[in-house]
């Protein structure tokens, strides 16, 4: 019995002490690859040609759930703000809720299940075929040449990903709103145009992703680099990638948004 | 400068608290071919690898050139390395590049040729392992042979001192092998480099090499000219060297005693 509860404890402390580890060596490895930045910015065709492979090739799956997202939000706010006679409010509920937060955030987790798991998958490999030591044979920093185009390409990405989400989110909101149920044109985007505010919504938002997409980037990125390199490791590193991502991106969602919008 | 390329002394070097490599001393003179055997598992690629500087020594030296490879810094492990080229067991080329880039590679990285120079070198490369028809393919088009034939190009493209090839021989066809043994020896005379081979292919490399070492659970057990090992009377090298499946490398790998594992006879 008492055996029993000391295995249990000791081994939610390993959990614990393995995890911990993980996060310091994680933070040295984002550390490592902000001071083997250099040659991503001299060379920037590399990091223009990882801009394509993590955003551009991503560009489908944001556009259509953009689109869906806005027209579902179009249906449900029209709803909700009949209820109280407010229906010409709808532009505004549409673009600040996507321009605020689904649009950073979805799009994060979007990018992340796309993305993410392709970068991790793509290292754990070039690892497990010994490429990544190749470039170190070769006196090439695998640190310089692959990790860090990555992580810039996707930062570059995420906040360009999040703002096409959300203007298609706000064209799907009015597709539904104004051409399918008849709120008025005019309405719709002036009081959208009077409430959004530069400073106070748009910047933040792109502030959001551009951490979100670093967040996102430097977890698939150390995943794949610390995979162990089988087929079993690299796939255990794919799912980690994901999920951690997905719950780190919500996680600095709130820790962001009460430095953002206190008392407002 | 010395006569040798690479000397080890009194290597040692242990993973945690396990001993891979105990003592080791070997040499490599300029200009030779030195192959490094032992059973899969001995030590061989953990040895390379100490060579590489990717790893450091538990204990004792590695020397590269007169150069104390474990102590060095980082930046001049890097210069060091590119003087050594190395062929991987698989190849590891670059596998969203062509053949071309692959070898172009490090032209690239490390020096500002124009791009016309970088072409010339890169073809010249491919043309000495016979592969200059293949550039424009993507690794995944090529055999496990040709793979190895273009890691090789990419391996001497800024033309190093010190070759070192990880099991060059694992998996080839009998044609495949044949070729690989010709280019290890020709390149190694021609480019007048040195190179070290890392395998467990006795009859093909003691075709090509000038001198051989044996290693058996982390120690030398044997060393000499492909003549004199294949002369050698040393259980351990006659059992390698014609392939006996007992000796005193077990069949078998250490487990309790049969009868009582199946149930036949209580203990």
């Amino acid at each position: 019995m008492l055996d029993g509860i000391a295995a249990i404890l000791r081994r939610m402390g390993a959990r614990t002490i393995n995890s911990i580890w993980r996060l310091g060596l994680a933070t040295r490895f984002f550390f490592l690859t902000l001071m083997y930045s250099g040659p991503s910015f001299r060379r920037f065709h590399l990091v223009i040609k990882e801009i394509f492979s993590s955003g551009v090739l991503s560009l489908v799956i944001i556009l259509v759930s953009g689109l869906f997202v806005g027209m579902v939000l179009g249906l449900q706010g029209y709803e909700t703000l009949q209820t109280y006679g407010a229906e010409e409010s709808l532009g505004v509920l549409v673009s600040l809720s996507l321009v605020r937060e689904l649009g950073p955030v979805v799009a994060a987790l979007l990018f992340a299940s796309r993305a993410g798991s392709a970068i991790t998958a793509e290292i754990g490999l070039m690892k497990a075929t010994e490429q990544i030591s190749a470039l170190e044979m070769m006196a090439v920093d695998p640190i310089a040449r692959v990790v860090a185009p990555r992580f810039w390409g996707a930062v570059i990405s995420m906040p360009l990903l999040a703002a096409l989400f959300s203007a298609m989110g706000i064209f799907g909101g009015y597709l539904v709103g104004v051409v399918l149920i008849g709120v008025d044109e005019g309405a719709f985007w002036s009081q959208m145009q009077a409430a959004v505010d530069f400073q106070e919504d748009i910047l933040n938002g792109v502030i959001k992703s551009v951490v979100f997409g670093g967040v996102v980037t430097v977890i698939a990125l150390y995943e794949g680099y610390d995979a162990p390199p089988t087929a079993e490791g690299v796939s255990r590193a794919t799912t980690r990638t994901v999920v951690t991502s997905s719950l780190a991106v919500l996680a600095w969602d709130f820790v962001l948004t009460s430095f953002m919008f206190r008392g407002v | 400068m010395s006569d040798n390329l690479v000397e080890v002394r009194d290597l040692s070097f242990a993973y945690a608290d396990r001993l891979v490599l105990q003592g080791v001393n070997l040499a490599a003179r300029r200009g030779q071919v030195v192959a490094i055997m032992g059973n899969s598992g001995c030590g061989k690629t953990t040895l390379m690898r100490l060579i590489g500087g990717q790893l450091k020594p538990t204990q004792g030296q590695v020397r590269v050139d007169g150069e104390s490879v474990g102590e060095l810094k980082l930046r001049d492990l890097y210069r060091l390395r590119r003087r050594m080229g190395m062929l991987f067991q698989f190849g590891a080329l670059f596998t969203d590049m062509t053949v071309y880039e692959n070898v172009a590679f490090q032209l690239r990285e490390h020096t500002d040729l124009p791009e016309e120079m970088v072409r010339d070198l890169v073809l010249m490369k491919l043309n000495a392992v016979g592969l200059r028809g293949a550039q424009d393919l993507m690794p995944a088009e090529l055999s496990g042979g040709m793979a190895r034939r273009v890691a090789l190009a990419r391996a001497i493209a800024l033309d190093p001192m010190l070759i070192m090839y990880d099991e060059p021989f694992a998996g080839l066809d009998p044609i495949s092998l044949g070729i690989t043994g010709d280019l290890i020896r020709r390149l190694t005379d021609t480019l007048g480099l040195t190179s070290l081979v890392v395998t467990h292919d006795v009859q093909e490399s003691l075709k090509i090499v000038d001198y051989v070492y044996f290693i058996s659970e982390g120690v030398v057990v044997a060393q000499g000219t492909p003549k004199e090992i294949r002369a050698s009377d040393l259980s351990y090298v006659h059992q390698f060297v014609h392939g006996e499946e007992d000796g005193p490398v077990p069949f078998h790998y250490p487990a309790p005693a049969y009868a009582e594992e199946l149930g036949l006879r209580h203990a």
